[in-house]
C-alpha cells in the first residue's frame, strides 16, 4: 500500500523527466542512436539559421497569452455578472459537454463557420452582404494569428468557466455580494473587489496550463493558424515527422527554444498578473461603486453564452458537410442531401475508431485506477505536498514537444513505438492530471463520518472502500471517466509521435485532412470524433438520475 | 477477524482507561483515568473547542494526527486502543444519523448486522426486528432520505445496535433534534444501552442530557486561549 499513492505521479513524473532530457540531450548535438556522441551547438545554429523563426517565436508568444488574457477575461466577468443567478447554473449544463468537443473538431467546426465559404457568410449572403461569390479574403490562417486566437478562446473559455465553478463552492459568495451591495457597490464591482483574488489564486494553475497549451499547441493551429511563417511549435512538429533524421537535431533544438518561449510567456503573464493587481488596487482605493453596471453585466452574460453558442452553430455545420450533396454559395442550405461522404470515408474509418477507443478506454480505466488508488490511501484532511501538485500539473505546464519528442526518441530505443501499450502509456500522462482534477474536490468533501460509521459498524478498510466510498462517488467518477476519455480521444501530437503513424486514431486523420480541401470528408472525421466523448458525457450526466431514481439524497 | 474480536470480550465487559491523555499542539486538552461499567454512561462535558470529541475519536481509532494521545483503553480483558478500529466495535452515533445515502433502510441494517448472522431469512428477521424495537415495524425499502428527522435517529440507532457493539460512543446525538423527540430519543438510547449491558459515552454540552444519562459526569477545560 505504500506505493499506491505514488503510482499515479510515478506515470506521470518518469517519462516526463526522461521525455525532457531526451529532449534536451539531442538539441546539443547528443544522440547515440544516429550516431553522434559528442556535444555540439551545431542544432542551435541551424535552428537560428531557419526563415522567419522571429515570426514563429512572436507568433507563439502572442497566441499564448493572448488566448490565455480573453479566456480568463470572459470566465472572470461572467463569472463576476451572474454568480447567484439561475444564469450560473444554466450555462454549466452548457458548458460540460463542451468540454467534450476535442480541440482539433471545436478548431474544424469554428472553421466551417468563418470560412469566406462558412455558414455565417451564407447566413448573411446576399441580402446582407450582396456577396454572390464568397469573398477573397484570408480568414482562416491569417497572418496575425487571429482566428487560431478566437479558436483556442472558444474553447478554453468554457475550461476556465468549469474551473471556477469547481472553486466558487468554497468562498463565501453569497455573504460577500451581499456585503458588497449593502455598501453600494455593483454586483461586478463587489466580486471584482472582494472576492476575485482569492478565486484566482485557486485557478492560476489552470489560467498558466492555459498559457502553456496555447503558446504551443500544434492542431489548432494546423487548422486555424497561419502557414508561412506557421507558429514554432508547428514547425518542429513538422521538422520532427521529416524522414530526414538530421532535422531531428534542430528540432530537439526548437523544442528547448518552445520550452524558453512558453516560460517567456508565463514570466510576462506574472508582469501582466502584478499590473492587474496595482490596477484593481487604485480603484478599489478610489471608492468606485460601479454601481450602474447593467449594460457590463449584459455583456459580460452575452459573450461567453455567444462564445458557447458559436461552437454549437458551428458543430451544426459540421452536421450539415457531412450530408451534403450539391451546396453552392450562399445558399444557406445544401441543395441536396447524400451520405455519400460517409460512404466512402467509412471502409477507412474503423482502423482508427477502435484505435481512439481503446486507447480512451484503456488509459481512462488505468487512470481512474491510479487516480482512485492514490485518492484512497492518501492521509485524508491533508493538502497535497507541493512537490505531488507540481508533478501532477507538470504536463500540463510544460509545452508538449518539450518533452514528447524525447519520449518518442525513448519508445524508438525500446522498440515500443508504435505499440498500443506506449500509446496508452502516453496518454495516461495527460489523462490523469485531468482525473485528478475532476475527482479531487468531490472526494474530499465527502463526510469522512460515513466511513468512521462503517469502520465503528465492524466493517473492513476494504468493505468499507467498496460498500461505502465507492458507490458514493458514483456521480463523481462517472463525471471524470467522461474527462478523461475526452482529454484521450482529444491527444494529437502524442499520438502521432508515440504512435508513429501505424497507430491513426480519428483526431491524426481528422488534422492530417486540414491540409486537403474536402470539407465533408472533415466533417465526417471531425464529427466522428467529437461523438464519443459527448455520449459519455451524456451518460455521466443522465445515468445517476436513472441509477438513483429511489435514493433521493444521491440524485441531487 | 470478526469472530476474534468479539470472542476476546466478554458480554456486558467495562470500559477502563488507564491513564489516558490527549493533547493538541502542546496544549493538554483532557486526561481520563477510570472505569465505566457495563449498562453506564459516563457523561464528557465541556464547551466547543474543548476537545471532548477527540475522546470519542481516540476510542474509536480516528483520531486525527494532529492530535497527540497516549494510555491504555481497556474493554474487559482486552486492550483496544493498538487494534484496528474495525475490530474495536465501539457504535457511534453523531448529531446527525449518517444513514449511507445510497442503500435502502434494509440494507442500512443489514450492512451493521454482523455476518455470524447466517441464513436470509435469519437476517431478515433480525432486521425486521430490529425496527420492531424502535417503533418503525416494516420500512426495509424505504428511501433514508424520505425518513423524518426523528426516524432517521431511531433507524440510525437500531443500525449501531444491530452491530452488536462492545461500547457506545455518543457525540451530541441529540442535539439537532426538537424538545420533544429528544427527550424520546434519549429514553430509547439509554434504555437500550442498559437492556444491553455496555458501557457508553456520551459528549454534549447539554447539562440535560448529562441528567438524563444519570451516570458520572467528567467537566473538561476551557478551549486554548487563542
Amino acid at each position: 500500500m505504500r506505493i499506491a499513492p505514488l503510482l499515479a505521479l510515478a506515470v506521470i513524473g518518469l517519462p516526463v523527466t526522461a521525455g525532457l532530457a531526451g529532449t534536451v540531450l539531442p538539441a546539443f548535438g547528443f544522440l547515440p542512436a544516429l550516431g553522434r556522441e559528442t556535444f555540439s551547438l551545431e542544432p542551435f545554429r541551424e535552428l537560428f539559421a531557419a526563415p522567419a523563426l522571429g515570426d514563429s517565436v512572436r507568433l507563439s508568444l502572442v497566441t499564448g497569452l493572448a488566448a490565455a488574457l480573453i479566456s480568463l477575461g470572459l470566465a472572470g466577468a461572467f463569472t463576476a455578472a451572474a454568480t447567484g443567478t439561475p444564469a450560473f447554473e444554466r450555462m454549466r449544463r452548457l458548458l460540460a459537454p463542451l468540454l467534450a468537443v476535442p480541440h482539433a473538431a471545436a478548431a474544424f467546426a469554428f472553421a466551417f463557420l468563418i470560412a469566406p465559404s462558412g455558414l455565417i457568410l451564407r447566413l448573411l449572403s446576399p441580402w446582407a452582404t450582396g456577396f454572390e461569390r464568397p469573398p477573397n479574403v484570408l480568414v482562416i490562417g491569417d497572418p496575425a494569428g487571429l482566428s487560431l486566437i478566437a479558436g483556442l478562446v472558444l474553447k478554453e473559455t468554457p475550461f476556465l468557466i468549469l474551473l471556477i465553478l469547481a472553486a466558487l463552492p468554497q468562498m463565501p459568495t453569497t455573504r460577500s455580494r451581499q456585503l458588497a451591495a449593502s455598501l453600494g457597490y455593483g454586483r461586478m464591482a463587489g466580486f471584482v473587489f472582494l472576492q476575485w483574488q482569492p478565486l484566482y489564486r485557486q485557478i492560476r494553475l489552470g489560467v498558466l496550463a492555459v498559457i502553456a497549451f496555447s503558446s504551443s499547441v500544434i492542431d489548432v493551429a494546423l487548422i486555424l493558424g497561419p502557414n508561412l511563417p506557421a507558429p514554432l511549435s508547428v514547425r518542429l512538429a513538422q521538422w520532427m515527422v521529416d524522414p530526414d533524421l538530421s532535422l531531428r537535431f534542430m528540432a530537439s533544438a526548437g523544442a528547448v527554444l518552445q520550452l524558453f518561449v512558453t516560460m517567456a510567456a508565463i514570466l510576462c503573464w506574472i508582469g501582466l498578473e502584478w499590473l492587474g493587481a496595482v490596477l484593481l488596487a487604485g480603484l478599489r482605493d478610489r471608492g468606485l461603486r460601479f454601481a450602474r453596471d447593467a449594460i457590463a453585466r449584459a455583456m459580460a452574460v452575452g459573450l461567453p453564452l455567444a462564445t458557447a453558442l458559436l461552437l454549437i452553430l458551428g458543430i451544426l455545420a459540421l452536421f450539415l458537410w457531412c450530408c451534403a450533396g450539391f451546396w453552392p454559395f450562399p445558399d444557406a442550405l445544401p441543395g441536396n442531401w447524400t451520405l455519400r461522404s460517409w460512404r466512402s470515408a467509412w471502409p477507412r474509418l474503423d482502423g482508427p475508431l477502435a484505435t481512439t477507443m481503446i486507447a480512451a478506454i484503456a488509459s481512462t480505466a488505468i487512470g481512474m485506477i491510479l487516480v482512485v488508488l492514490r485518492l484512497a490511501t492518501r492521509p485524508s484532511g491533508r493538502p497535497p505536498a507541493a512537490l505531488s501538485r507540481g508533478v501532477m500539473w507538470l504536463p500540463l505546464l510544460l509545452p508538449q514537444v518539450g518533452f514528447l519528442f524525447g519520449l518518442q526518441l525513448l519508445a524508438i530505443r525500446t522498440g515500443t513505438d508504435g505499440t498500443y501499450g506506449a500509446l496508452i502509456l502516453s496518454h495516461l500522462i495527460f489523462v490523469i492530471p485531468y482525473l485528478m482534477i475532476a475527482l479531487q474536490d468531490g472526494w474530499a468533501a465527502l463526510d469522512p463520518r460515513y466511513e468512521r460509521v462503517a469502520t465503528a459498524l465492524g466493517a473492513s478498510p476494504l468493505r468499507t472502500f467498496f460498500a461505502i466510498r465507492l458507490p458514493l462517488m458514483t456521480n463523481a467518477l462517472l463525471a471524470a471517466f467522461a474527462i478523461g476519455f475526452a482529454v484521450s480521444v482529444g491527444q494529437y501530437l502524442t499520438t502521432v509521435l508515440i504512435g508513429a503513424g501505424r497507430l491513426p486514431t480519428l483526431t491524426t486523420e481528422a488534422v492530417a485532412l486540414a491540409a486537403g480541401d474536402n470539407r465533408r470528408i472533415i466533417a465526417v472525421y471531425a464529427l466522428l470524433q467529437t461523438m464519443p466523448p459527448l455520449i459519455l458525457f451524456a451518460i455521466a450526466a443522465i445515468l445517476p438520475t436513472l441509477l438513483w431514481r429511489n435514493r433521493r439524497a444521491m440524485a441531487a | 477477524m470478526d469472530k476474534q474480536a468479539t470472542g476476546g470480550v466478554k458480554a456486558g465487559a467495562s470500559l477502563g482507561f488507564c491513564n489516558v491523555w490527549i493533547a493538541l499542539n502542546g496544549h493538554l486538552l483532557l486526561q481520563l483515568d477510570r472505569t465505566v461499567m457495563p449498562g453506564e454512561i459516563l457523561t464528557v462535558m465541556g464547551p466547543s473547542g474543548s476537545g471532548k470529541s477527540s475522546l470519542l475519536a481516540f476510542i474509536g481509532g480516528f483520531l486525527d494526527p494532529a492530535f497527540e494521545a497516549d494510555g491504555e483503553i481497556w474493554l474487559g480483558e482486552m486492550r483496544i486502543d493498538k487494534c484496528p478500529p474495525a475490530d474495536r466495535h465501539c457504535g457511534l452515533l453523531f448529531q446527525d444519523a449518517l444513514l449511507f445515502p445510497h442503500m435502502n433502510v434494509g440494507q442500512n441494517l443489514s450492512f451493521a448486522l454482523p455476518a455470524e448472522v447466517k441464513g436470509r431469512k435469519a437476517r431478515k428477521d433480525a432486521i425486521a426486528g430490529a425496527l420492531q424495537n424502535i417503533g418503525l415495524p416494516d420500512i426495509e425499502s424505504r428511501d433514508p432520505a424520505t425518513l423524518s428527522g426523528g426516524q432517521k435517529a431511531r433507524v440510525a440507532l437500531a443500525r449501531t445496535l444491530l452491530s452488536r457493539p462492545n461500547t457506545m460512543l455518543l457525540d451530541e446525538p441529540f442535539s439537532s433534534l426538537d424538545a420533544e423527540l429528544r427527550a424520546a430519543m434519549r429514553d430509547l438510547t439509554f434504555g437500550a444501552i442498559r437492556r444491553a449491558s455496555i458501557p457508553a459515552i456520551l459528549v454534549t454540552h447539554d447539562a440535560a442530557d448529562a441528567e438524563a444519562a444519570g451516570g458520572p459526569v467528567v467537566k473538561i477545560g476551557a478551549p486554548p486561549a487563542i
